[in-house]
């Protein structure tokens, strides 16, 4: 378990039509971060990143200020030390999976790199796709790799924006399983209540640009009590 | 067959092959990349050489790069000779006249790369350079191979500016396109006829490399 605030964001994005207005803190290193959809998720976790810059606001990492629209503080997204996958899992198309671990880390030398990638691999059970290209991987394949690929540089958090989405529960069990197991913090989009339910983490919920509610999933979840029976209750009979 | 022609028409396609391609890379990175407001100029600037007839662009590079300019007085006072009606000026104005056909197809192939890719690049830490060289160049490839291509065998094939620039020099400016004119003005028809068939060929032979990298990339995509 993490100890202090990881991750700490205070932030203004958009005019018109769409605002996003957050205020958060991660201190848990797992959270999810639930909303409708349209609700500003994926545009967080993109400001988070560095993939876009906040009109305003400040955003710091383990004491460390990644952005400061004051002082004009912008850490370009690969200095951030902050890993992100997405759905689309987005690998490298003409370099193998080990290639594709290994783009995040020029700064090693061979034999470290060869031992980082190889522990990476192995940490997501993906060893035997070393050698494969993405095109001879399936949806489950590529996001363990694409995970790999976030993990290598051993960033200090871990943004995921629905990775799993398409995987069956037992794959994203496994998943989760790993990505524990590498004590990286996460910060995790879903639209499945019931994960966070069952996994008794951390929750921020987000509605039309704003944070309604953030802390302990099954205290800030409450409201939500209907949807998390019926989504486990869907879920079981999937099972069934 | 003028084989002193062929040897420099060839010569001339290649070395203005290889500048156009390490020029218009970063420039078709640019266009395609950049936020900026100069954009739509620099491309309609890019693309201007594939509107202007050759002849205008000829006189305009032969006054430009001539003794009455304070550019053509520099060149002439750094190597002792005038860029106009020589091979480096020849080169000169072939890659301004190929310069369309080098950067849009690189424009097009860099703007159809999934941005959720270059994104994560940026994420794994890339230098734009090694975004350009690791991620951009190998998924568009076969864009550079178009673009190498077309400003191939557009320059072997050019005539108006290679006249205006350069004249009719044997040895020195006097490539196929030229020496077919003046077969022609001296009625050798058959030799000019056998000169175009040497450009014809060279022309379908650089073509079909083209489609064949094509048609076997879109072979590979499809039982990859």
């Amino acid at each position: 378990m993490v100890e202090g605030t990881i991750l700490r964001a205070d932030v203004r994005y958009g005019r018109g039509a769409f605002v996003l207005e957050a205020r958060f803190e991660l201190r848990s290193d797992w959270t999810v971060l639930f909303g409708p959809s349209g609700a500003g998720k994926t545009t967080l976790l993109r400001i988070v990143s560095g993939l876009i810059a906040p009109d305003r606001g400040r955003i710091s990492l383990e004491q460390r200020v990644l952005v400061d629209t004051d002082t004009r503080l912008s850490v370009a997204p690969g200095r951030r030390g902050i890993g992100f996958v997405t759905q689309q899992a987005a690998l490298f198309p003409h370099l193998t999976a080990q290639a594709n671990v290994a783009f995040g880390l020029q700064s090693l030398t061979d034999d470290r790199l060869e031992a980082r990638v190889g522990e990476m691999l192995q940490l997501f059970d993906a060893e035997s796709l070393a050698d494969r290209k993405p095109d001879r991987l399936s949806g489950g394949e590529k996001q363990r790799v694409a995970l790999a690929r976030a993990l290598a540089p051993q960033p200090a958090l871990l943004l995921l924006d629905e990775p799993f989405a398409a995987l069956d529960a037992a794959a994203r069990s496994a998943i989760a399983e790993s990505l524990r197991a590498s004590g990286v913090p996460v910060l995790y989009v879903s639209h499945d209540l019931a994960d966070a339910w069952q996994m008794n983490v951390d929750a921020i919920v987000l509605e039309a640009g704003r944070i309604e509610a953030q802390g302990p999933a099954r205290d800030v979840l409450a409201p939500y009590r209907e949807r998390v029976l019926e989504q486990l209750g869907m879920e079981r009979s999937v099972r069934a | 067959m003028d084989l002193q022609a062929l040897a420099l028409t060839l010569r001339l396609a290649v070395v203005t092959t290889a500048l156009l391609l390490v020029i218009a890379v970063p420039v078709a990175y640019w266009i395609a990349f950049s936020g900026s407001r100069l954009r739509a100029l620099v491309e309609a600037v890019s693309t201007l050489p594939l509107l202007l007839p050759p002849t205008v662009l000829g006189f305009y590079l032969l006054v430009l790069l001539g003794p009455r300019t304070p550019f053509g007085r520099a060149w002439i006072q750094l190597t002792g000779h005038p860029l106009a009606f020589s091979f480096t000026g020849l080169v000169v104005g072939s890659v301004i006249y190929s310069f369309p056909f080098a950067v849009q197809p690189l424009v097009a192939g860099f703007s159809g790369v999934d941005t959720a890719l270059l994104e994560q690049a940026r994420l794994l830490g890339a230098s734009r350079l090694r975004l350009l060289r690791a991620v951009l160049l190998p998924l568009t490839a076969r864009s550079v191979l178009t673009a190498a291509v077309l400003c191939f065998t557009h320059t072997v094939g050019e005539f108006g500016v290679v006249l205006m620039i350069g004249g009719d020099i044997p040895g020195a400016t006097r490539t196929l396109s030229i020496s077919i004119y003046d077969q022609v003005q001296d009625f050798a028809y058959t030799q000019a006829n056998r000169t175009a068939l040497v450009l014809v060929v060279i022309s379908v032979a650089a073509l079909v490399l083209l489609y064949s990298r094509r048609r076997h990339g879109l072979s590979e995509a499809r039982h990859g």
